[in-house]
């Protein structure tokens, strides 16, 4: 199906598509074409977009430096050990 | 184009990573820096090696980390990965970072642990013929609210986000780890895994669908279709 917004047309992509692609949106590893057509989705599609919204939370918190956080005392005992090379 | 290497995305992500002091150099620079600090761990000053791993060694741990699944094998593997690092420091080339370089390094030794520690376990997850085709259907939660990251200040939400990644197959989690968590670009990733670039972006989709998957009704078990919300999240 085509649809027609602003003058552009946008070709409807399924769910499926959308979700098989997901990842590669937000890494930006997509075409323009895609990106569009993913876009026109969205904005017609609750439930893509909670998948793209969830999705782009879940790197944002695996990314964010405090998740593993470094034992009390390890790089004391890091460079204690390097201390010790000969 | 490459979101997420050290250099652009890294600078997106300066608040709460160890990088933030050489974040604030450019990639041209942050090379140069170290490399004059590679010149001078080789020319004999050691303490020179020290300041050449402080912005590396959440990284290193957080590798480790996620291949062996244990605090104490981890900081082992980090000193071991951190100690061949040194020795082997004259061997390394310019052509790849020095981050990568240390990811792999570790990578490698967490490897080898797990193999040593279970071989049996290893060898059945090495031999592991993941189904990278067929579609993947992601679930369908009645609500999703995202998790703020604020809350990784708290202990037990860092934990759950931890067990999330643990819970995953090791050939997702690898990748995972050194994409989203290491920030290594595509190319990167697949050099380190020595699978390739389409494999890589295959494992990252599953990896990221799974932990959303995981992580929506994970946290306080509230998210389930069918049902209403019971409101037990602090926010």
């Amino acid at each position: 199906m085509v649809k027609r917004e602003g003058g552009m047309a946008t070709i409807e992509i399924s769910c499926v598509e959308v979700w098989s692609e997901i990842s590669n949106y937000l890494d930006e590893e997509i075409s323009p074409e895609m990106r569009e057509r993913m876009e026109a989705h969205f904005k017609a599609c609750a439930h893509c977009t909670a998948v793209l919204d969830g999705t782009r939370n879940v790197v944002g918190l695996v990314g964010d430096g405090r998740v593993f956080q470094m034992p009390d005392g390890f790089s004391k005992r890091l460079y204690k050990k390097l201390q010790k090379l000969p | 184009m490459e979101l997420s290497n050290f250099g652009s995305l890294g600078l997106a992500k300066q608040h709460h990573t160890d990088l933030s002091a050489t974040m604030s150099m450019t990639q041209s620079q942050l090379r140069t820096n170290e490399a004059e600090l590679i010149k001078s761990v080789c020319g004999g000053q050691r303490e020179a090696f020290y300041e050449l791993l402080r912005p590396y060694e959440r990284m290193i741990y957080a590798t480790a980390i996620s291949v062996v699944k244990n605090p104490a094998d981890a900081e082992e593997v980090a000193q071991e990965a951190v100690l061949k690092a040194f020795s082997n420091l004259s061997g390394f080339r310019a052509e790849s970072k020095f981050s990568t370089w240390l990811v792999q390094i570790t990578y490698n030794e967490a490897r080898m642990k797990l193999r040593k520690a279970r071989p049996h376990l290893y060898e059945s997850i090495d031999d592991q013929q993941e189904d990278d085709k067929g579609d993947f259907w992601p679930k369908d939660y009645a609500d999703w609210r995202p998790i703020p990251s604020e809350l990784l200040e708290q202990k037990e939400i860092r934990q759950a986000v931890q067990d999330a990644i643990n819970s995953l197959n090791s050939s997702y989690r690898e990748v995972l780890l050194l994409r989203d968590v290491q920030h290594l670009s595509i190319k990167e990733t697949s050099t380190v895994l020595g699978i390739s670039e389409p494999s890589v972006k295959t494992r990252l989709h599953r990896a990221r669908l799974l932990l959303r998957d995981r992580l929506a009704p994970g946290i306080d078990g509230s998210w389930i279709k069918g049902q209403p919300y019971r409101k037990a999240r602090a926010w």
